[in-house]
């Protein structure tokens, strides 16, 4: 199981990048589409927000994949916390 | 500190942390329920700059707002306590709530009408934010450790409950004003209404003592100094943070939206199953399987979360389609045959102007009935240009207004019911889940973030994303559940490999173990 894990922190450490990279498309597609004026702003400003609290998410996930990679989670801490 | 809390503190404990999450969540919704009069009231009704603002208030307060919120109040609640951290998350969104229904209109007031709205959505969204972390965590550290997937599910029950009481409410209202004067002034009703709720609500937690845990914490002075530092500049608490959010919140929030919210907006605008209908079924549906949130909960203190989760996001995995494609079928009339039509009635012929042009478009709508009891509208259309030599252009055949034969009704109920038990499964044992993966005193801050990004943003976008997909060329009406068959699939796969799942120690003597 902990090879797997290491293994699959790659494929976290890949979709990171390649999920905004993806988003950012659709960003630039979806504003192009919209009709000029308010709906074009209201568009890019969801697409605006959007943007702003993925990518922290996808570089979370890059960050969730190096400690994979790296065997942070071969052992998960016994719950002590409670 | 005692190991078994008085089964009568506890319960005031649930109760006064329950009635505070619900009238959070009431606050919440009302607001886009009625976001339509809203509009209408104290936004002009050219679009302009306050659609803009208006955008902001519906868009930013649901996602972007409430992971700050979770930061904020968390790093509080982890400072100062639980007790006055979500006693002043309550007095946020309450107050909110009642100033938004004395906003005067924007006839009174112009521009400042829809600003004051949009800052008070952004206190809301903040408030909220800071509200769910505290009552699990509060419920969670009177709770006995073998006991805590039962009573925090109490929480998780509050939010189809303020669901609940918000369409009540409004529904209540509007027929006691009457349809006229509650667009005018009596949609004020339900959030001035709001002020009596967190009054009482003030008054309840007011009573209440601190969490037992935090206070024995505060009296060794272990108290965190800096929650947000240890919680994401530590190592090791924050790759649990990223595991509660990737391997298990981020699942729960796609499997909640769909099931209580796109479900219902699905049945509603691609099934153009009629207001009423798409409603009854939600109400139905909810009201059957809010029991199951302590069911698993008390279940998961047995056989641990992880499973339970799990299993919930994979029926979704593996269900969304086929049921969505039952919705689809049932509700489809253009395959239904002569001899199942019982009646249909006069046609009725409008005749509108297409804006701007002199042309016309001439519909003619009858109502169909069936042997079966169902009925629906049937719209048949075509546009009459005013240059007699255009030729006239037959438009598709339009169906509306769909009441379902009862038996297909109560098929709806069911599949509407299945799909919030897997609700059910995912988020009733989720907040203990939360509350055990944090050490207690940076624990509000570090379970309330993952909860409101899962929640709030992969959730919250499921309508946003599943719309954004089905305009993609080739898209069908399902096109849309790839987003959250994709998410919780992700999740299903992280949670299954990374977690772990720790049955609680029912032996486990807590004031060993702060």
């Amino acid at each position: 199981m902990n090879g797997l894990k290491k293994a699959l922190g790659l494929l976290w450490i890949i979709l990171g990048p390649v999920s905004i990279i993806f988003m950012f498309m659709q960003a630039f597609e979806k504003v192009g589409l919209a009709e000029e004026g308010v709906h074009k702003t209201n568009t890019a400003l969801q697409w605006g927000i959007i943007l702003f609290i993925f990518i922290p998410i996808s570089a979370g996930l890059v960050i969730f994949g190096w400690y994979a990679l790296k065997g942070e989670y071969d052992k998960l801490p016994d719950d002590d916390s409670l | 500190m005692s190991q078994e809390p008085q089964q009568s503190s506890i319960f005031k404990v649930i109760g006064a942390s329950s009635l505070g999450t619900l009238i959070e969540w009431y606050d919440f919704y009302i607001f886009g329920s009625l976001a339509t009069i809203i509009g209408s009231q104290l936004f002009p009704a050219d679009a302009g700059a306050s659609a803009l603002i208006n955008t902001l208030a519906i868009f930013a307060a649901g996602f972007i707002v409430r992971p700050f919120g979770a930061l904020v109040f968390g790093r509080l609640g982890d400072l100062i306590g639980r007790k006055y951290t979500f006693l002043l998350t309550l007095v946020l969104m309450g107050g909110s709530t009642f100033l938004i229904g004395l906003i005067p209109s924007y006839s009174s007031i112009g521009y400042a009408a829809p600003i004051l709205v949009l800052i008070l959505r952004l206190i809301q969204g903040l408030a909220l934010g800071g509200e769910y972390g505290g009552a699990a965590t509060y419920v969670a550290e009177h709770a006995p450790a073998n006991k805590r997937g039962f009573f925090t599910s109490w929480i998780q029950t509050t939010a189809t409950g303020g669901l609940f009481l918000s369409l009540g409410i409004i529904v209540l209202t509007k027929n006691l004003v009457g349809a006229e004067s509650f667009a005018d002034w009596g949609w004020r009703i339900p959030f001035l209404l709001s002020i009596l709720l967190v009054g009482v609500s003030i008054y309840i937690r007011m009573k209440m003592h601190e969490s037992p845990m935090f206070s024995k914490l505060k009296s060794e002075g272990k108290v965190s100094k800096n929650p947000l530092k240890e919680s994401f500049n530590n190592k090791a608490n924050f790759k649990m943070v990223l595991l509660a959010l990737f391997g298990a919140t981020m699942g729960q929030g796609v499997i909640w939206y769909t099931g209580q919210f796109y479900a219902q907006s699905f049945i509603e605008n691609t099934c153009h199953v009629d207001f009423n209908d798409s409603r009854y079924i939600l109400l139905w549906g909810i009201a059957f399987a809010t029991p199951f949130f302590v069911i698993f909960g008390s279940w998961s203190d047995k056989v641990g979360r992880k499973w339970i989760m799990l299993a919930g996001m994979l029926l979704g995995v593996i269900f969304y389609r086929p049921i969505y494609q039952i919705f689809l079928d049932d509700t489809d009339v253009t395959k239904i045959e002569q001899k199942d039509i019982a009646s249909v009635s006069d046609p009725v012929v409008t005749r509108t102007v297409i804006t701007g042009t002199a042309d016309s478009l001439i519909s003619t709508s009858s109502t169909v009935t069936l042997l079966n009891g169902a009925s629906f509208q049937k719209i048949q259309s075509h546009t009459k240009f005013a240059d007699a030599g255009k030729p006239i252009v037959e438009l598709p055949d339009a169906y509306k207004d769909k009441k379902l034969s009862t038996p297909v009704f109560w098929k709806f109920v069911f599949l509407i019911f299945f799909q919030i038990l897997l609700v059910t499964m995912v988020y009733g044992p989720i907040a203990a889940f939360l509350v055990e993966l944090f050490p207690t005193k940076i624990r509000y801050t570090s379970m309330s973030l993952p909860y409101h990004v899962g929640n709030g943003v992969f959730g919250g976008l499921v309508p946003f994303i599943a719309t954004l997909i089905a305009s993609f060329s080739g898209s069908t009406p399902l096109s849309g559940l790839w987003y959250p068959i994709g998410i919780a699939a992700l999740s299903l796969i992280i949670g299954t490999v990374y977690l772990s799942n720790k049955k609680p120690d029912h032996k486990e003597a807590e004031s060993e173990n702060i």
